[in-house]
């Protein structure tokens, strides 16, 4: 039995040691909102946070979590950073297939949360790891630096 | 075109209604009494056409083109709710079911979604749908209140009769309105009266999309589901040659092991990383059959044997072979466009739940008829018999105009008879795709001593699409799309001579990709057009200025982004600026690119300058918003994208080897528009189609260096 901490519940499964986490919040637990884009650690639309810091959670085993607590989008709207990404991000339209949103969104918290007040630099070095195929990158930016906290 | 509500009617009311319906009915004013009555079920009061229904719940439109994140279900909801009065927040959208003849896209000929045609086709039918439709429920109002209909007035969804201070609510005159004629031609509204069109109203898909709860195909849950995933012929035409079954099935977590005929096998599990661990205990060995020897080499070179035969002619104007002989100036060159992958973020997959007799698929497609279709042929089951419920789409670019995914999940998943979750890995969606189809093109120009265009030629050597996708456009030899903006150009030209040779490459299956011929055609030909200004010492924005003095609305684009973009500034050494223009999908499109070369001899993206005359515009931001996108999707791939084959397998497997332009690396974007009130033409994949010449033109302007093969990456750029 494993237990994890996700959005402050508790879940105990019977799950093996060496899977990703990614799939046990896709596929066990019905999480479907942290997304599967590439699987190695490319693409950044499975990040979720540990402890406050983003991770890809397709490289991240179950054992590796250790204790720590997760977020994800379905919970990242209740921290006061992750409330004003997501409103950001429908106030300068960032989405268009949204399905890259969920990390971007991820990402972003996780930046600001260390850093309230990121240059372009920071941007590109926090947010480089997620891709968007729909190319919403400007609108990303601009919501980043349009949020004051 | 009235559904048979009547008779529906009869029935509810002989039938116990259900306890949702008799709680509102008791609280509901007589006139909304019958309507809940007869809706208590959820079934629609009012559907005076294919494309809205009034129920209970409020005002649907049943949407004929499908969502892929370019904003059109926002868009195109604007059109109705413009002429049905109703504000966009009391319209939802619901993806029609497949039913070609409601919902054929009248340019595609299908109910499809692609080629920017959505608005064009939705533009029209959307509004009247709307009209019809207020037409109806204020007859219903007028005649309740004996005032004649033009004494109404509709606001907000609601019949408002001044003089008697009376009004109504559309859900409580829509059984009424069920009732009356469908009225033919009604007048739509002026232009200047509009209230929603040409606002940047807030897209109606995205607060879902902010907070993990849109629900994409790839996140269809269903009660006893299980999760499969797939592999499929390394080679095209490959058969399976051996696996280990017995030690997938030991894996944790495993359930089942299907093939499809020789060439697919798939794991069900209990989950994804179960299904994949599956996969990996196959130990699977694969033949590859007669395209093993295939290789990008082998294409290229059967490409450039073909290019050397006479193909069909698409235009030929005034004699252009002979006018370049008597030119001053004679160029001639070859351009080379890879093989892409469509690569949209969100792997194909498919639901399905096949019984006896019938089967439902949840997928997101963009030819939701088709995907009907294949699933009834893989079934036997009659196509009326398969459920599509067709999802948001984590992008396609035209991936999900094919139904291989559908056919090859309902292949493998025939036998079983508890729901399914087939996901593609990344892997196997990037050595499966459908892509953009290679394309050697031979060009040449002559000019006369004042430095003016005299004569062009250009031959398409490259896959046909329209054969395979839509054999009956592919008439005579001649496929529109390998041509577009090829034989035509924004420009005035005397001779021209243009001809397409069909060679399909070993190995690989062809397809749609964002921009279609145009992001080809436009490479080349705005390449070489910078190329002619080049050798005849002209200034690449003046040369083209001069040959578009029959084309204003070209004209009016590339003055604005030349403009802004402040094309006669000078650059600090080692920037260059180049242009692109096109017309394409019925829009005017000039992109001016500036970039740096980096000292270690990479491009750095700087500024993209895009003007758009799209006609009349339904959202701005929108159109923005696919200008952005559009932009870095042509520039990513200029950059970095190539598909290559190597013993007829894809080399490029995930992200790492197909690299996608990152946040980091793209361009400032700004986007001007030009709205003159013509018709709308397409934007969804314009800013792609001119991405790449832009892009080719400024590496010219910065080094003196022309990149006549993409991607950059392979040319040494
Ligand atoms: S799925 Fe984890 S980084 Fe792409
Ligand atoms: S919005 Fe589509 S991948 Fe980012």
């Amino acid at each position: 039995m494993k237990q994890l901490t996700i959005n402050g519940s508790e879940y105990n499964l019977d799950i093996p040691d060496d899977m990703p986490l990614l799939w046990v919040l896709r596929d066990v637990l019905g999480m479907t909102g942290t997304k599967y884009g590439c699987g190695i650690a490319q693409c950044g639309a499975c990040t979720v946070h540990l402890d406050g810091v983003a991770v890809r959670s397709c490289q991240t085993t179950v054992d590796a979590v250790d204790g720590q607590k997760i977020t994800t989008i379905e919970g990242i709207g209740d921290t006061a950073v992750g409330a004003k990404v997501q409103a950001a991000w429908l106030e300068k339209e960032v989405v268009q297939c949204g399905y890259c949103q969920s990390g971007q969104i991820m990402s972003a918290a996780a930046l600001l949360s260390e850093n309230s007040r990121p240059s372009d630099t920071d941007i590109d070095d926090a947010m480089a790891g997620n891709i968007c195929r729909c190319g919403t990158y400007v609108r990303i930016r601009e919501a980043i630096h349009s949020i004051s906290l | 075109m009235i559904e048979n509500l009547q008779s529906r009617r009869a029935f509810l009311k002989g039938t116990a209604l259900a306890t949702a319906g008799l709680v509102l009915a008791v609280q509901l004013p007589g006139s909304l009494r019958r309507a809940a009555a007869a809706a208590s079920d959820g079934s629609p009061i009012f559907v005076p056409n294919a494309f809205v229904k009034v129920d209970l719940e409020g005002i649907t439109l049943i949407m004929p083109h499908t969502e892929v994140g370019q904003g059109i279900y926002t868009s195109s909801a604007m059109l109705m709710a413009e002429e049905l009065e109703v504000e966009l927040d009391q319209v939802r959208v619901e993806a029609a079911p497949p039913d070609r003849s409601k919902y054929m896209d009248p340019i595609l000929h299908d109910q499809a979604t692609g080629g920017s045609s959505s608005t064009r086709s939705d533009w029209m039918r959307l509004r009247q749908a709307g009209a019809a439709a207020r037409v109806m429920l204020i007859g219903a109002a007028a005649e309740r209140w004996g005032v004649k209909p033009e004494e109404c007035r509709v606001e907000k969804g609601v019949i408002n009769h001044d003089a008697t201070n009376r009004a109504l609510r559309y859900v409580e005159v829509a059984a009424d309105a069920a009732g009356r004629p469908v009225p033919e031609d009604v007048p739509l509204k002026d232009p200047a009266h509009f209230r929603l069109i040409g606002t940047k109203a807030k897209r109606i898909d995205t607060p879902s999309k902010v907070n993990g709860s849109q629900i994409y195909g790839i996140d269809v849950r269903l009660p006893g589901m299980k999760f499969a995933t797939l592999v499929m012929a390394p080679v095209k035409g490959g058969k399976i040659a051996s696996f280990d079954e017995e030690a997938a099935r030991t894996v944790r977590g495993v359930r089942d092991v299907v093939t499809a005929g020789d060439e697919a096998i798939a794991v069900i599990a209990d989950h994804m990383w179960a299904a994949k661990q599956g996969i990996d205990a196959l130990k699977l060995e694969w033949d590859g059959g007669a395209n093993a020897s295939v290789s990008t080499e082998t294409i290229v070179l059967a490409m450039q044997e073909a290019s050397l035969k006479q193909g069909v002619v698409i235009r030929d104007q005034n004699g252009a072979e002979e006018a370049i002989t008597r030119a001053k100036t004679k160029l001639d060159a070859i351009y080379h466009s890879p093989f892409l992958s469509h690569s949209a973020l969100e792997p194909l997959n498919c639901t399905i739940h096949i019984e006896n007799d019938r089967a439902e698929i949840w997928v997101g497609t963009q030819v939701p008829v088709r995907a009907q279709k294949a699933v009834a042929e893989a079934t036997g089951l009659a196509p009326e018999n398969v459920t599509v419920n067709n999802q948001l789409m984590g992008g396609a670019f035209g991936r999900r105009l094919d139904i291989d995914s559908i056919e090859i999940a309902a292949r493998l998943l025939k036998d079983i008879r508890y729901p399914v979750k087939l996901v593609w890995t990344r892997e196997q969606d990037m050595t499966h795709d459908f892509y953009r189809p290679y394309y050697y093109d031979r060009v040449a120009a002559g000019l006369d001593a004042s430095g003016r265009l005299i004569g062009r030629t250009h031959r398409v050597t490259g896959s046909s699409v329209f054969a395979r996708w839509a054999p009956g456009a592919f008439i005579n030899g001649v496929d529109p799309d390998a041509v577009d903006c090829a034989a035509e150009t924004p420009y005035d030209e005397d001779a021209v001579l243009a001809d397409y040779v069909r060679q399909e490459p070993d190995g690989v299956t062809t397809s749609w990709w964002r921009g279609v011929g145009a992001t080809h055609n436009v490479f080349v030909i705005e390449s070489f057009v910078d190329e002619m200004a080049h050798a005849t010492g002209q200034d690449p924005l003046e040369f083209r200025q001069r040959m578009l003095r029959k084309n204003p609305r070209a004209l009016a684009v590339l003055n604005l982004a030349a403009e802004k973009a402040g094309w006669h500034e000078s650059l600090p050494k080692g920037r260059g600026r180049g242009i692109s223009l096109q017309f394409a999908f019925e829009s005017y499109l000039a992109h001016i690119l500036e970039i740096e070369m980096l000292p270690s001899k990479q491009v750095k993206l700087l500024r993209s300058v895009i003007a758009v005359d799209c006609g009349i515009t339904i959202n701005p931001d929108t159109v923005r918003a696919q200008m952005e996108g559009g932009v870095i999707f042509g520039l990513g791939s200029a950059m970095f994208n190539e598909i290559t084959i190597t013993n007829g397998a894809v080399d490029q497997t995930n992200f790492d080897t197909y690299r996608i332009l990152r946040i980091n690396e793209a361009p400032k974007i700004e986007v001007y528009q030009i709205n003159n009130g013509e018709k709308p033409g397409g934007v969804g994949e314009a800013a792609t189609a001119g991405a790449a010449a832009a892009l080719a033109n400024a590496i010219f302007s910065a080094t003196g260096r022309r990149v006549r093969s993409l991607p950059l990456a392979q040319a040494g750029a």
